[in-house]
């Protein structure tokens, strides 16, 4: 007996990146980690409420496949902000989180060696789940010089306009990028040129610093082309919740349920309640979060100034993406932590044009983050 | 946002912040952020810095009420004249006026239950425009000025996640 054989489609992805490190860190005491992607905060309190009141009600048993009719119609609202109309009956996926979103829409729109071109430095999750649906990869390196835009010529580099799909994410996790109206434009008109199909992941939308969102799927003749994610983990910090949704075409909606009903059946139900009550009634909250991460942004901004760290103002996300003062960021990182307890994750985690980077979270306290950027003042000296 | 009011939301966030704290959490020079509390403090903006205590944790703890006030206006009497002399005695913390059953609501803070009682009984009661007062001692204190009392939660985050 030889035991069961993996299948090769998961044996040829490796570990994250970041596992690696989260063991190191987690054998060590009075670590202060800026290595965390989620919020130092806890759901605002109405959304807590309406959850624990929806269990106290006996709302637990399935909703619709597709999420509770009212909160679909509640994200229909939501989105107006960002120029987005769509039809919550046959347009919006309430999902366990957002990754799960993206995973249905591989799973429903690849088919073995269709080419995925995703922008990175990136989220850790796309490349493997593309590679679990059977596609090939092709990775899009944006540069440091562009402060991690994705542009018409690194796409024209990556041979993208050959791609099927093109993965996308701004406000941008690892490096806090956002992209401006003027900038996504030449992106949408660089899919339309080359028929590509865009999934754009906006789960940051909420969380910008230098002006409003613009989503890639408001431009003329993006809609019918591209899926948008969001979800309730990052502005709303619930991410053990786990809710999102995608945004899409019917077709491309309806496939994705389809997937979705057989494998999940519905998200789940509680935090579905949370959700609709965080969309009503938490606009204070998450603005009171978006401006602490604000000042907070400003402040490691600041700091690394002062230290000589060169790194371009993200006004995006949680994160802030300096360059590494030594060569090989992942030595780096790791000497910083055992010898000042700070964690930071080094950037080729997020894929190869991360490299020479750090990720570093401000989603951790302001005390904290004081004291983590004196410990790197002193590593440094 | 405006200077100002970033500032104020910041000092009142954590009053202990330095200037080069100020100047860094806002993006701007530290010579601005003296200006501008300067000013705030000119105009009478800002009035004060105090600490946030938890008497719960000290070694000894004041007795503390929350006084209801009624009064009764006359031709001569408004309630800018009352308040003005209710406001100067140091055993009331704070004073205001307010809607609802009745006129001020003062929080009142002396040595003993029989300090703060005397205080009531001999110094406000007898101000002829009072006609009635109601004297609410405090019995614990969950939250004061935006801070929540107790442990606090403890970050149950993984140390690093993508």
């Amino acid at each position: 007996m030889t035991g069961p054989s993996i299948a090769e489609r998961v044996r040829q992805v490796p570990p994250s990146g970041i596992r690696r490190f989260f063991e190191l860190a987690e054998e060590m005491d009075d670590v202060i980690s800026l290595g965390v992607g989620e919020p130092d905060f806890t759901a605002p309190s109405r959304a807590r409420e309406a959850a624990i009141s929806s269990i106290e009600q006996g709302r637990t048993s399935y909703t619709a496949n597709r999420g509770k009719r009212e909160l679909r119609e509640t994200i229909a609202d939501h989105i107006g902000k960002w120029d987005l109309t769509y039809d919550p009956a046959e347009e919006i996926l309430v999902t366990a989180g957002a990754s799960e979103a993206l995973d249905l829409t591989f799973r429903a729109l690849v088919d073995p060696g269709d080419i995925v071109a995703v922008a990175q430095p990136s989220y850790v999750s796309y490349v493997p789940s593309a590679i679990f649906a059977g596609g090939t990869v092709r990775p899009v390196q944006t540069k440091a010089q562009d402060e991690f835009v994705l542009t018409p010529e690194v796409l024209e580099e990556a041979d993208a306009g050959d791609a099927d799909l093109l993965v996308l994410c701004y406000p941008n996790n690892p490096t806090g990028a956002t992209m401006t109206e003027a900038e996504l434009a030449r992106v949408a008109a660089f899919a339309r040129e080359h028929d590509l199909t865009v999934l754009s992941d906006e789960i940051y939308a909420d969380l910008t610093y230098a002006g409003e969102h613009t989503s890639i799927a408001s431009f003329e003749g993006m809609k019918e082309r591209t899926v948008v994610y969001n979800g309730f983990s990052k502005a709303y910090a619930m991410t053990g919740l786990r809710l999102g949704y995608a945004l899409g075409p019917s077709e491309v909606i309806n496939a994705m349920n389809r997937v979705h009903q057989y494998t999940m059946l519905s998200a789940p139900t509680t935090p579905q309640y949370a959700a609709i009550e965080a969309l009503q009634s938490c606009d204070a909250s998450v603005e009171a979060m978006r401006s602490q991460y604000d000042h907070r942004r400003k402040f490691v901004l600041s700091r690394f100034s002062e230290m000589g760290i060169d790194c371009f103002e993200a006004t995006g996300a949680f994160y802030v993406f300096p360059e590494c003062p030594w060569d090989d960021a992942e030595a780096f990182a790791q000497a910083l932590l055992e010898e000042q307890n700070v964690a930071m994750v080094p950037g080729t985690a997020f894929g190869d044009s991360g490299s020479g980077h750090l990720r570093v979270s401000y989603a951790t306290g302001l005390e904290e983050l004081r004291t983590a950027m004196n410990r790197l003042e002193r590593f440094l000296e | 946002m405006d200077t100002r009011a970033e500032l104020l939301g910041l000092l009142r966030e954590n009053a202990r912040y330095s200037v080069s704290d100020l100047a860094r959490l806002t993006g701007r020079d530290e010579n601005e952020i003296e200006e501008a509390i300067a000013t705030l403090e000119q105009d009478g903006v800002l009035q004060g810095y105090q600490a946030v205590v938890d008497w719960s944790q000290a070694d000894s703890e004041p007795v503390r009420a929350t006084v209801e006030l009624n009064v009764a206006l006359d031709r001569e009497t408004g309630y800018d004249d009352i308040a003005q002399r209710i406001v100067k005695f140091e055993e009331v913390r704070s004073l205001r006026l307010v809607s609802g059953d009745f006129d001020f609501a003062l929080d009142v803070e002396a040595d003993s239950m029989g300090a703060v009682s005397r205080f009531i009984s001999e110094q406000v009661a007898p101000v002829p425009e009072v006609t009635q007062t109601v004297t609410h001692y405090v019995m614990e204190s969950y939250k004061e000025n935006g801070i929540e009392f107790g442990d606090g939660h403890d970050d149950d985050r993984l140390s690093v996640t993508p």
